[in-house]
C-alpha cells in the first residue's frame, strides 16, 4: 500500500478511487443516513423500539428462518450443482437456466404463488394441510419462500468450483482404495468447502433482506410470523420513522455480525491450501 | 506379480486408441512404454490400472483376472503426470490417505508413512502442503502415496513430464535405484526415449494403437524392428534409395547389403545414425562417399553436431563428430567435405499395401 506508484499493474489509484466512491455512494452513505436517523432517538426510546418483545421475536424469526433456508439451499444447491456439472441429460440447459429464475421473478409474485399453493384449498395445500403441514401463513411458509428466493446462490458459487475439480485427483483417491463416499468427504468436500460457505453466506444475506414475498405468505402476525423487515414497514406506516430506522439499524448490525462470522469461517476453510 | 494385458481393444468414438494389443510384464520388472502422443500408451496404462475399461480383451495380475474389478479393489499404485496430490492435505496426510481409507490403526499409519517419507527422502517436510513443494518433491510425495498401501503393481503415467530437464534426469535415476530397492512390478509411460532407455529393463514401443517392438533397451537400439522404431529413436539420417543385387544404391552412395541378393530392384529406406557417419577432408576412392558442404557447427555435450547439405543429392545430413576428431578436421561453415556411412540399416518397403 505504501508504494502505490511503483506497482506494475497500472490504474491502481484510479480503480481504488472508483471503488471507494461507489462503496460510499451506494452503501456507506445510505447506511450512515439510516444511523443518523436512528440516533435522533434518545437511548430509552431507541431501546424501546429495538428491544421490545415484538421486535425480538421478529429478529429471531428473520435470522432463524433465513439460516434454515440457507442451510436447505446448501444441501440442495450442492446436489443440483453436482448434477448439472457431472451428468449429461436431455433438457440440461433448460434446467440450468431455470436455476436463475428466482432472481428474475418479482418476489411478490413468488409470495402470491406460494401462498395460494399451500392454503387449505390450494393445489398442494389440499393434501398437505390435512397432514398437519401448514405451508401458508405460518413460520414454515416463511422458510419455504426464503428457500425459493435465495436458491440460486449456492448453485452458482459451487458450480464453477466443481467444474474445476481435477479428474485425476478423484482417480488418485480411487486407486488408493477410497470408495465414492470417502472420496467425496475427504477429497472433494474440503476442496469446495470455501465456495459452499460463500454460497451459504450469500443465500443467508439475501434471505434476511427479503420482504416482498414474505408479506404475502406469512400473514404477518406479530410475535408469530412477523419478520423484521415487515416490522420496519409497519413502523413506517405508523409514521414512526425514527423507530423504523432503529429497527433497521439493529437488523443491520445482526446481519453484519452474522456475515462477518461466516466470512471468518470461509477464510479458515481456505487457509489450509494457500 | 506379473501383469498380462491380452488382446486389448479400446475405441473412443471412431478413433481406435488400442488395436488388439497384447503385453506381458514379468514380475518385479520395470517396463517403459514409449511412443509418440496419441499412440495409445496412456490408455493402455489406464486400462491396466482399471481407470478405463477395454472394449474387449482381458487384464490379468499374475493369473488372476481383474478385467471387471474396480480400480479400488485392484490395489495398484498410480502416479499421475500432474501429481494429483490432495492440496488441502499436508505431505503426511497425502501419504497416509490410502492407509486411512483402509482403516489402519493410527500407530501403524504413522510408522508406515514415516518409513515412506524416508524412502522418498522428504524428511522434515511431513507438515508441508503440496503448494509449498517443488515439482520434483511433489512427484516424490505422489510416489510415496502410491506405494504406501504396498500395491501389487506400480503404474506411472508420464511421471516426469511436467518437470524441468535437470530434475527429470535426477528423478529418473532415483526411480531406477528405488525400483532396485523395492522391486515392485512397475510400468511407466513416457514419450522421452532417453528416459525409457535409461530407466527400464524392458522397453515397449507403441505407435497408432499397436506395439511396434518389445525388448531390452540395448536390443532395441541395436536391432530396431522397423523404420518407425528406427526413426522414433531419433538422431538418424534417412536416405531413400533402391536395393538390388546385394547392394543399396543411395544416389552416389552404394553400400553392400547382402540381405537382399535378388536382382529385381526394390525401393528402400536406409537409416544412418548421426554418429555412424564419417566425415573426411579428402576421399581416397575406397568405397563410395558423398560430397557435402558444412552449413552449421554446434558444439554439444560429448560431441560436435555438424549439419551438412549434399547439393547433388538434395539432402540435409546431421553428423556427430567426437571432439578430438573435430579438432583434427578443423571444420568450419562453408567447407566442402566427404561423408560416408560406417553402418547402414536398410528397410525394404513393404508391398503389402
Amino acid at each position: 500500500m505504501l508504494d502505490v506508484n511503483r506497482r506494475i499493474l497500472p490504474g491502481f489509484g484510479l480503480s481504488l478511487g472508483y471503488t471507494l466512491l461507489y462503496m460510499n455512494l451506494l452503501v456507506l452513505i445510505p447506511i450512515t443516513v439510516l444511523a443518523v436517523k436512528a440516533s435522533q432517538l434518545s437511548w430509552p426510546e431507541f431501546s424501546e423500539a429495538v428491544f421490545n418483545e415484538r421486535a425480538i421475536a421478529a429478529y429471531q424469526l428473520t435470522m432463524g428462518a433465513s439460516f434454515l433456508a440457507a442451510l436447505v439451499n446448501l444441501v440442495i444447491g450442492l446436489l443440483i450443482a453436482w448434477v448439472l456439472v457431472r451428468y449429461r441429460f436431455p433438457g440440461k440447459q433448460i434446467f440450468d437456466a431455470l436455476v436463475d429464475l428466482p432472481f428474475a421473478l418479482p418476489t411478490a409474485v413468488a409470495g402470491l404463488v406460494y401462498s395460494s399453493l399451500y392454503v387449505k384449498k390450494g393445489w398442494l395445500g389440499q393434501f398437505l394441510v390435512p397432514l398437519g403441514f401448514q405451508g401458508s401463513y405460518s413460520r414454515t411458509a416463511v422458510v419455504l419462500v426464503l428457500i425459493f428466493v435465495s436458491f440460486p446462490f449456492v448453485v452458482r458459487t459451487v458450480q464453477p468450483v466443481i467444474e474445476d475439480l481435477d479428474a485425476d485427483v478423484e482417480e488418485a483417491a480411487a486407486c488408493l482404495g477410497a470408495n465414492r463416499l470417502q472420496t467425496f468427504t475427504r477429497v472433494i468436500l474440503p476442496t469446495i468447502l470455501s465456495a459452499l460457505i460463500t454460497g451459504f453466506a450469500l443465500a443467508f444475506a439475501r434471505a434476511i433482506g427479503e420482504y416482498g414475498s414474505v408479506v404475502f405468505v406469512s400473514g404477518n402476525m406479530p410475535y408469530k410470523t412477523e419478520i423484521a423487515p415487515v416490522l420496519v414497514v409497519s413502523n413506517l406506516e405508523a409514521f414512526q420513522y425514527k423507530q423504523a430506522a432503529a429497527v433497521a439499524v439493529a437488523l443491520l448490525v445482526l446481519s453484519f455480525s452474522a456475515l462477518l462470522a461466516i466470512n471468518v469461517l470461509e477464510r479458515w476453510s481456505r487457509r489450509r491450501y494457500v | 506379480m506379473s501383469i498380462t494385458a491380452k488382446n486389448i481393444v479400446k475405441r473412443f468414438g471412431s478413433f481406435t486408441a488400442l488395436d488388439d494389443v497384447t503385453l506381458e510384464v514379468g514380475g518385479g520388472q520395470l517396463v517403459a512404454v514409449l511412443g509418440p502422443s496419441g499412440s495409445g500408451k496412456s490408455t493402455l496404462l489406464r486400462i491396466i490400472a482399471g481407470l478405463e475399461l477395454p472394449d474387449s480383451g482381458t487384464v490379468l495380475y499374475h493369473d488372476e483376472e481383474v478385467t471387471d474389478s474396480h480400480v479400488r479393489e485392484r490395489n495398484v499404485g498410480f502416479v499421475f503426470q500432474h501429481y494429483a496430490l490432495f492440496r488441502h492435505m499436508n505431505v503426511f496426510e497425502n501419504i497416509a490417505f490410502g492407509l486411512r481409507v483402509r482403516r489402519w490403526p493410527k500407530d501403524k499409519v504413522e510408522h508406515r508413512v514415516n518409513e515412506l517419507i524416508q524412502l522418498v527422502q522428504l524428511e522434515g517436510l511431513g507438515r508441508s502442503l503440496p503448494s509449498q513443494l517443488s515439482g520434483g518433491q511433489r512427484q516424490r510425495v505422489a510416489l510415496a502415496r502410491a506405494l504406501a498401501p504396498s500395491p501389487k503393481v506400480l503404474l506411472l503415467d508420464e511421471p516426469f513430464g511436467a518437470l524441468d530437464a535437470k530434475v527429470r534426469t535426477e528423478l529418473r535415476q532415483w526411480l531406477r535405484r528405488l525400483h532396485e530397492e523395492i522391486h515392485v512390478t512397475s510400468v511407466f509411460v513416457t514419450h522421452d526415449q532417453e528416459e525409457a532407455f535409461e530407466v527400464a529393463d524392458q522397453v515397449v514401443i507403441m505407435n497408432h494403437g499397436k506395439i511396434e517392438q518389445v525388448g531390452e533397451p540395448g536390443e532395441i537400439f541395436e536391432h530396431p524392428a522397423n523404420p518407425f522404431v528406427m526413426d522414433f529413436l531419433g538422431d538418424v539420417n534417412v536416405f531413400h534409395g533402391r536395393v538390388e543385387g546385394g547392394r543399396v544404391m543411395l544416389g552416389d552412395l552404394a553400400v553392400d547389403y547382402p540381405d537382399q541378393p535378388h536382382q529385381e530392384g526394390r525401393t528402400a529406406k536406409a537409416f544412418v545414425r548421426s554418429h555412424e557417419l564419417e566425415i573426411a577432408r579428402s576421399w581416397n576412392g575406397r568405397g563410395s562417399a558423398l560430397k557435402a558442404e558444412v552449413v552449421q557447427v554446434n558444439p554439444s555435450r560429448g560431441v560436435v553436431k555438424i549439419r551438412l547439405i549434399s547439393a547433388d543429392f538434395g539432402l540435409a545430413l546431421n553428423v556427430d563428430v567426437a571432439w578430438d576428431r573435430f579438432a583434427d578436421l578443423r571444420l568450419s561453415v562453408g567447407d566442402h567435405v566427404y561423408v560416408a556411412p560406417r553402418r547402414v540399416r536398410v528397410f525394404v518397403e513393404d508391398y503389402a499395401i
